[in-house]
């Protein structure tokens, strides 16, 4: 057995099914050793999107998802993947070929430190010089990727280690050991009292939800909790679908492109419970408004986190399904209805303001449509711009999931990360909604969905413009817009045709219902485009 | 405000450019860093002295924990440690300051350790504030050039050590 036969070995022993990537020299060993192995290869058309495809992967499934490519401008490729993974807190594994161990640091062809470049995007990185590591830094990476504050791990492996000889492969069992590394998963028994016994005072709490609900797969608990206790959810982006959108409890999500009666239940409560959020400036523009006047709660597995950004009153250390599950243990007397009455009459009465004319489509109204006749559990990436926002606020989400970049907002994720999901459950509608800016970073992967037979449904809200910015123009510049215009665009039916994709285009109010539904009828691609008033905005 | 935390890592290498890295990339400050081997020569001690405002120097504690080389970090004030540097200084001297330096030297215990015709070196090994104040009392002599190793700290003796 050689190095390159041992990670793919690894990779069996951890589960994984499907590695998504692209070859060259420096990563041949090991995808020549993995035409031997059960293990799903997926040809990717740019290495970035190998770290979104198996991001989609990994959030669908709850496992690690894993890429592989090659050194040097395969691996720098890469780093935005993984910065974006890494913002998210997604498990990945990030294997890159190196060149031969003699030749570092001597600037050969496509050389690249990369474990130098990226250390700043990872939870961990190796580089490895021996081939006999092999099988523990493997169980190490798995195990640091998915457990504490998920996270992306890179393992730099160069070709002659690939290729050295391993004599005996032994994977470790049982539990990964670290003296560095002992993540926090129990809430501390005092303090989730003092949450309970805060709880039972309050008047008018309100718990934001964030990623980490659902990273720790606490979206039940949390529900649970809520309905219980009978205390209203909000949600940040990367938290949308831990509360059932349409449940009664939920008032949409927080931020300055949120729903306002979220952001008015967050200024207005006397207690806030944050949960697996960051409290970055999207989701809480100014952190003195949570902590003023308020009891804050801030539960989170990354100690970290907690104080970083806003001073919280109760600080809660530990995974969010185990501290659920420990307060709902906790008898309390609470009577939240006057509140919840109040959070009604919000929630009819601030609606938001913007008005698509007439004679367009409202992209608000179109996701809500096409949401609602999703199947229940189907999984919706939105990309990132406008469409990011309309998505965000109109999606309705019941047992699937709503996927994004949210804390790098990284433009072109949604159609790699649709395919991860896609692949990972396939019995599943699985949809990608994107800008025509965003699609077109992206839209060289209809190849891949095409040879791999990974059918996405793709829609693109096409306004001819970087709208997010153009908006942005608008607002702080007066409206001198620059580099915004999307002009040169190819047309998307022949675009379409020429991959073979079903194309489906709508522009006009009465035709959204039929063209929704022919869109969603099989389990094939489709690729529809949406077109929108060029000018519309999401304020 | 000023703080030191003593920081116990993986004697690995890339381990310092990891711990140096996030300071910049957090935009924290380093007023000194030094490294060294433990008695475990699979575990290096840091001693960072950084400076700034209170919750800065909690994250810097926080984000150093979370590393995934960093084995242990122990935060404290000065005046809960016993620190020092070693310093040296290289001073052009003639006859008419020879005694100058000497006294300097002898009053604030500093050693000559080198000589030559025209040169001398000194070592001064003592608290950060008093190396400072022999730098400053040789400012008026001509210092060829100087090196410090920074400040290396340990918490003060307790009778149980936690």
């Amino acid at each position: 057995m050689n190095g390159a036969q041992a990670m793919v070995k690894c990779l069996e022993m951890e589960g994984v099914k499907t590695v998504f990537g692209y070859p060259g020299v420096a990563i041949c060993p090991f995808y020549d050793s993995i035409l031997d192995s059960e293990i799903r290869t997926v040809l990717i058309r740019t290495e970035q999107n190998a770290a979104h495809a198996a991001s989609g992967m990994a959030r669908v499934t709850g496992q690690v998802g894993v890429c592989a490519v090659t050194s040097g401008p395969g691996a720098t490729n890469l780093i935005t993947g993984i910065a974006t993974a890494f913002a998210d807190s997604i498990p990945l594994v990030c294997i890159t070929g190196q060149v031969n161990s003699e030749l570092i640091g001597s600037d050969v062809f496509q050389e690249a430190d990369i474990t130098g470049a990226a250390e700043s995007f990872v939870k961990y990185s190796y580089l490895v010089k021996n081939a006999e590591d092999i099988p523990r830094i493997f169980k190490e990476a798995f195990y640091i990727a998915n457990t504490g504050r998920r996270g992306p791990v890179l393992i730099d492996v160069p070709i002659d280690v690939q290729n050295a000889p391993v004599k005996k492969f032994r994977y470790p069992e049982g539990d990964v050991v670290l003296r560095t590394y002992k993540p926090t998963v129990k809430g501390h028994a005092v303090q989730i009292k003092k949450v309970m016994a805060e709880l039972e005072k309050a008047k008018r709490p309100v718990i934001c939800a964030g990623g980490g609900v659902l990273l720790s797969g606490a979206e039940g608990m949390l529900r649970e909790f809520s309905h219980k206790y009978q205390v209203p959810v909000v949600t940040t982006m990367m938290g949308i679908g831990a509360m059932q959108t349409e449940d009664e409890l939920y008032f949409g999500m927080v931020g300055n492109n949120g729903a306002p009666c979220a952001n008015r239940a967050m200024n207005d409560a006397d207690m806030v419970i944050m949960v697996g959020a960051r409290v970055a400036d999207r989701a809480v523009n100014q952190p003195e408004i949570i902590t003023r006047d308020k009891v804050l709660v801030h539960m989170d597995v990354d100690p970290a986190e907690i104080g970083k950004n806003a001073g919280p009153t109760i600080p809660l250390v530990g995974d969010a399904r185990h501290i659920f599950e420990h307060m709902m243990q906790i008898e309390i007397e609470c009577d939240h209805g006057l509140w919840l009455q109040t959070l009604y009459e919000y929630s009819q009465t601030m609606k938001e303001t913007r008005r698509t004319r007439p004679e367009y489509i409202d992209p608000s109204e179109f996701i809500r449509r096409l949401s609602d006749r999703m199947e229940r559990d189907a999984v919706y990436v939105a990309d990132v711009g406008q469409n990011q926002i309309w998505s965000c606020r109109s999606c309705i989400v019941r047992d699937g999931k709503f996927l994004t970049s949210g804390g790098m907002g990284t433009m072109g994720y949604s159609i790699p990360a649709a395919m991860g999901a896609k692949l990972a459950c396939p019995d599943r509608q699985v949809v990608a909604a994107c800008g025509d800016g965003s699609f077109q970073m992206s839209m060289m992967e209809l190849a891949t969905m095409r040879q791999h037979d990974i059918p996405v449904k793709i829609i693109v809200i096409a306004n001819g413009y970087l709208g997010m910015v153009r908006e942005f123009q608008k607002n702080t510049y007066g409206g001198r817009y620059s580099v915004v215009e999307l002009s040169g665009s190819p047309d998307l039916s022949k675009l379409a045709e020429a991959y073979g994709i079903r194309f489906i285009r709508v522009s006009e109010r009465k035709e959204m219902d039929a063209a929704i539904d022919a869109f969603l009828r099989d389990d094939d691609a489709v690729l529809m485009e949406c077109v929108i008033d060029p000018m519309d905005t999401v304020k | 405000m000023k703080k030191i935390y003593s920081v116990l890592v993986e004697n690995r290498s890339g381990v310092l450019c990891k711990v140096a890295g996030l300071f910049s990339r957090r935009a924290f400050n380093i007023d000194s860093l030094v490294v060294g081997e433990t008695d475990d020569p699979t575990v290096s001690c840091m001693t960072i002295v950084s400076s700034g405002n209170e919750h800065t120097l909690e994250q810097i504690e926080k984000q150093l924990n979370k590393k995934l080389d960093v084995i242990k970090v122990k935060t404290f004030e000065e005046t809960e440690s016993v620190s020092r540097e070693l310093m040296l200084v290289k001073v052009k001297y003639n006859r008419n300051n020879r005694r100058d330096i000497m006294e300097i030297s002898d009053v604030l215990k500093a050693q000559i350790v080198d000589m030559s015709k025209t040169q001398m070196m000194i070592q001064l090994c003592d608290v950060p504030e008093r190396a400072q104040l022999f730098l400053k009392m040789l400012q008026s002599i001509s210092i060829v050039e100087v090196a410090r190793t920074g400040t290396v700290a340990l918490q003060k003796c307790r009778d149980q050590e936690g």
